[in-house]
């Protein structure tokens, strides 16, 4: 399919795994539909908003929610570390909840985190939630990273930030039919820069018609939304405000 | 007391003289059973002065207490289930308290009552307090229970047939229990409409702990008092011009006839099933309204202001009619009235007498009321329910269990009021009614729900919300907590309000806004549906989250779905008696010629068939080969048996495309004939195992119960989700997510054994179906027919309200992506 957004080809196409692939500011990229971004030229995976003890900082407050949200978030990331067995992995900032949240971590959980960074480079980009990065865990700790022509960063910058890959925003779309609506995390990019989304369980999202994401993108867009095992792309005349 | 003194002291019996009145023999009964100490349920139709035996009992003991200098603490306590009632109350019993001059102090207090009178209530209690059951659970959280309850000697629940099969109803109970621990003398009156079966009602109220063969049975520890049977209700049914329409339920076609009624009635009352008939009828009977007669409207999607405009009107006399819903089905009474109108189905027996029995306050006079069936199966329905409320028969009610989400609720509520003992708690939780059969691990498991969450995974030991203390006590953790919980009391989950918006052209964005509705107003109507809205006629064009887009209608007539019109399901015992009266061709004389010439038809051309079987229909229409049934068990048990039986035809290689459903059948069409099908395999009960947990586990019902479960449990507060509110964004937090990381981590959760629960009994009615493939096994006639049936012709009028089976969110995002594709390609 080839699809021109604001004067570049995107060079959308499906891949075997259910993946979207395309290029940022030509830079080839897939995303992946557990919400991953993979770049292959690199073996580099990219996870946004993991926000690891969500569920223990809720409890904290008094509101006991489900203590499984950073072993269901930890199983989903070690599936695609399995399957691409990457060089490089990107925790894309918001990694946990607070910063309280590396130790709430229970033991398991923190073996598997261990796990999944063993025998490759485990890379921390800090998020306004884990300002400082883990204490105690293993990894890189850095502000952003460059990768090609691609930046990776936690918060999209104001502005057009071209080959900015950023989270933060938590970007869902809600598409509509007479039948029914349905409401789902997404990818969003206008090909020369992309916000990804979250990949924590308990990770809400931000519809991406909200204001936030005024300005952020010079022309049309499309949104990569997470189905049950494929990304479909959507465009805008598909979008719909919650 | 000696046997003769006189029941009444002289001062009462006075009063009732003074005005021209003698007490009714219920009304002493009730004092009679009340100087013995006994529990009491008051089982009298409207108009008998039922509430005034309540409280005649308190009435004398208040005026016969020796005065005190300070304050004695609450005498009496009344429970109502509306708010209003409670208002109502307060200023009738007024009335004799002022005219005997009783030195007697009683107020009212609810979610309205101003926070000045609620803080003097506390400090300075009335002898009687008339309130809801949600204040009261606010009582049993708080610190200060015990020492103003203490001298509680009485508690009068109104309306209590309408409360205690609910969670409402749960959370009351408990909270009875906890009064009775706090004032064991306390005594419990109930009072009723008639129900068919007193029994349940009595096991809800009794107390005291299970029973062995050597103590009375629950329900003999309440006596039953009856009041005087009312005069019989005159039933008649409107046949517009004799004749009865196929389909359709809205009864337009009597709509004239209808507003003679009215005309000819000093006050009328009209109900309908769903607020949409509601706005429907209102403004048909408007548009014909040449003498402008004060008709006006009442139903729950209207707010709670309008809707005290109406009843204040109502209660000056100023009004000839109200249309109304369910929402009038209790309340305040109004002596004025003197016609109950039906419009549609009554869709069940003891409804229709409550709603007969708003007209006409006075008992010796018959109450009167006018059936309009929709339909011709409606037809059937209202003839079965005349005859049955004629030989004074009633839906039987199942006695409900006590929901563990409630029970966590009180528990929590509990610890906030003062430490508990596990052990005395659990014998205070058996005592009352709903949780007589709570088993000890049940309990434990709740206790630890309410603690730690009862996760199988030990990390939330140091955020345990309430704490065992060394005295081996337990209590709540802080002060902030049991504030927190205080805010989140209450068995009622508020409806989320859907926006009204035009949409514009064909992509559903944005809109202008024409108001608000709640979720569920719309849930019969299809896209393309006409409907009427702050007064104009609109086409639904979709409902997509919290919005509904609509479009004004060149149509200037509203259509509604032709069927599906309530969302009461049909009784079990209303739709027995539908079958019985059908297969009773003896019977059919007392039905209109054309609803005659239909069943007869139907005899002739396929079949009718006994009151235990099921008929099955098989024929070929179009390209389509269809399965139509009749089972007669509500809508909800008819959708969940269809899509239980698509997903067996489906594997049986038949191809099913879709099927719709109304309250008496189910028809199913599919690419392939389905004649020789095996049926009674089919319909083999074993669809309720693992074909029905595995739709279940996935399907949006179970994430609304769960929704419901969590916020009455207290897992989550009322107000979540709602983060990130400083930078007003709405990132949505939804309990969805909360529910797929729980079921895949521990699927034998509390909680998800709750919402299983209360989604198999309210939104699939997985019972009722049992019931129906139990009684049907071994008698389901099949009639192999080569083209439609007359009884089948109703819901082929249905097809294109049709569902898909299978029909998931991802078709949506495929779809979407294709038209994303076809615009690249353009």
């Amino acid at each position: 399919m080839s699809l021109i957004l604001d004067g570049q080809s995107l060079g959308l196409a499906p891949t075997a795994t259910g993946g979207l692939s395309l290029k940022i500011k030509g830079e080839p990229v897939e995303m992946r539909a557990s919400g991953a971004l993979w770049l292959e030229a690199g073996s580099t995976l990219v996870v946004a908003d993991l926000h690891l003890e969500k569920g223990s900082a809720y409890a904290a407050r008094g509101q006991l929610l489900p203590p499984y949200d950073s072993r269901d978030t930890l199983r989903r990331l070690a599936l695609d570390v399995e399957h691409l067995a990457p060089k490089t992995l990107v925790l894309l900032g918001d990694t946990f909840h607070d910063h309280a949240g590396e130790l709430r971590l229970c033991p398991s959980d923190a073996e598997a985190l261990i796990a999944i960074g063993l025998g490759r480079t485990l890379v921390w980009v800090l998020g306004n939630h884990d300002s400082e990065g883990p204490k105690y865990l293993p990894g890189d700790i850095v502000e952003d990273l460059n990768f090609g022509a691609l930046i990776l960063r936690h918060e999209p910058q104001t502005g057009r930030q071209s080959g900015e890959v950023s989270g933060h925003l938590h970007p869902c779309t809600r598409v509509a039919s007479p039948r029914g609506s349905v409401r789902r995390r997404c990818f969003v990019t206008d090909g020369t820069r992309m916000i990804v989304p979250a990949f924590g369980a308990y990770a809400g999202g931000l519809n991406i018609l909200d204001p936030a994401f005024d300005g952020l993108f010079g022309g049309p867009v499309i949104a990569g939304a997470l189905g049950q095992d494929r990304v479909h792309a959507i465009g805008p005349r598909s979008f719909r405000p919650d | 007391m000696s046997p003769a003194a006189p029941l009444l002291p002289e001062r009462f019996a006075s009063w009732f003289a003074g005005r021209g009145w003698q007490a009714r023999s219920h009304q002493l009964d009730m004092v009679a059973r009340a100087r013995a100490g006994r529990d009491a349920l008051l089982i009298a139709p409207t108009g008998g002065g039922k509430t005034l035996a309540g409280f005649l009992p308190s009435l004398i003991e208040l005026a016969e207490r020796p005065p005190a200098n300070s304050p004695q603490g609450i005498h009496t306590l009344y429970i109502s289930p509306l708010k209003a009632l409670a208002v109502d109350v307060e200023r009738n019993l007024m009335a004799p308290i002022l005219q005997m001059g009783l030195p007697i102090v009683a107020e009212s207090r609810t979610g309205d009552t101003g926070v000045s009178r609620k803080q003097r209530q506390r400090i300075k209690p009335p002898d009687i307090l008339l309130t809801t059951p949600e204040q009261l659970a606010l009582f049993c959280a708080w610190e200060g229970a015990r020492l103003y309850f203490e001298n509680l000697s009485c508690v009068i629940i109104d309306e209590i047939h309408a409360i205690h099969a609910s969670k409402r109803g749960d959370l009351l109970a408990l909270a009875l229990a906890r009064l009775q621990v706090l004032a064991p003398n306390m005594r419990r009156v109930g009072l009723s409409a008639t129900v068919d079966d007193p029994d349940v009602i009595r096991r809800w109220m009794a107390w005291g702990g299970k029973t062995t063969a050597e103590t009375p049975r629950p329900e003999e520890t309440v006596d039953l008092v009856l009041g005087p049977p009312g005069a019989q209700p005159v039933v008649d049914m409107l046949l517009s011009e004799g004749r009865v329409p196929w389909a359709g339920h809205t009864a337009k076609h009597a709509m004239e006839e209808v507003y003679q009624a009215i005309k000819g009635a000093r006050t009328a009352l009209v109900f309908v099933n769903t607020r949409f008939q509601a706005e429907f009828a209102f403004q048909e009977l408007w548009r014909i309204n040449e003498d402008d007669l004060p008709i006006a409207l009442h139903h729950g999607s209207l707010s709670a202001e309008q809707r005290r405009k109406v009843e204040a009107a109502m209660a000056r006399g100023e009004l000839r009619a109200v249309v109304c819903t369910s929402t009038l089905d209790l309340g305040i009474d109004w002596g004025d009235v003197d016609l109950v109108i039906q419009l549609a189905s009554p869709k069940g027996a003891s409804r229709m007498v409550q709603r007969i029995g708003r007209a006409n306050h006075r008992l010796d006079e018959p109450s009167r009321a006018l059936f309009v069936p929709a339909n011709r199966f409606e037809m059937l329905e209202c003839q079965a329910a005349r005859e049955a409320i004629a030989e004074n028969r009633f839906d039987g009610e199942p006695a409900r269990t006590g929901g563990l989400d409630v029970l966590a609720q009180h528990i929590m509520g509990l610890a906030c009021s003062e430490a508990f003992d596990l052990l005395k708690l659990y014998d205070e939780l058996v005592s009352c009614g709903p949780y007589r059969d709570l088993t000890w691990e049940d309990f434990e498991q709740v206790v630890d729900f309410v603690s730690t969450g009862g996760y199988a995974l030990k990390v939330y030991d140091r955020f345990r919300r309430i704490v065992k203390a060394q005295d081996g006590l337990w209590r709540v953790r802080d002060a902030a907590t049991a504030q927190r919980h205080r805010l989140n009391v209450g068995a009622i989950l508020s409806p989320a309000v859907l926006s009204v918006r035009v949409a514009m052209g064909k992509r559903l964005i944005g809109g202008r806004k024409i108001g608000e509705i709640e979720e569920g107003y719309l849930e019969m109507l299809d896209p393309g549906d006409t409907f009427v809205f702050a007064g104009q006629v609109w086409s639904l064009v979709a409902v997509t989250g919290l919005d509904v887009f609509v479009k004004a209608a060149t149509d200037k007539d509203p259509k509604m779905p032709s069927w599906g019109g309530s969302k009461f399901a049909i009784s079990t015992f209303l739709a027995k008696r539908v079958r019985e009266l059908m297969f009773d061709q003896d019977h059919w004389k007392v039905l209109p010629a054309d609803v005659r010439a239909w069943l007869e038809a139907q005899r002739d051309r396929s079949l009718i068939v006994g009151e235990g079987e099921l008929l099955l229909e098989t024929f070929p229409r179009g390209r389509r080969n269809f399965l139509v049934c009749y089972p007669f068990e509500g809508r909800l048990a008819h959708t969940t048996l269809a899509m239980l039986l698509t997903r067996r035809l489906e594997r049986l290689g038949v191809g099913p495309l879709g099927f719709v459903c109304n309250d008496y059948a189910v028809a199913i069409w599919a690419l392939n004939p389905m004649s020789t099908l095996d049926f009674e395999d089919l319909f083999d009960e074993d669809m309720l195992g693992d074909d029905l947990e595995s739709w279940l586990a996935d399907s949006f019902m179970m994430k609304r119960a769960f929704k419901g479960c969590a916020v009455i449990s207290g897992l989550i507060e009322r107000r979540f989700p709602g983060e990130n509110q400083k930078s007003g964004r709405q990132v949505t937090f939804s309990t969805d997510l909360i529910y797929d990381v729980l079921r895949r981590h521990q699927p034998d959760h509390l909680l998800l054994g709750c919402a299983r629960s209360d989604a198999a009994t309210g939104l699939i009615d997985v019972a009722r179906l049992g019931q129906m493939l139990a009684r049907i096994k071994g008698h389901i006639r099949h009639a192999d027919l080569e083209h439609v049936s007359p009884f089948s012709v109703p819901i082929l009028l249905e097809l294109g309200k049709e569902r898909t089976p299978g029909q998931s969110g991802d078709m949506i995002l495929a779809e979407a992506e294709a038209d994303l594709i076809a615009e690249a390609m353009a």
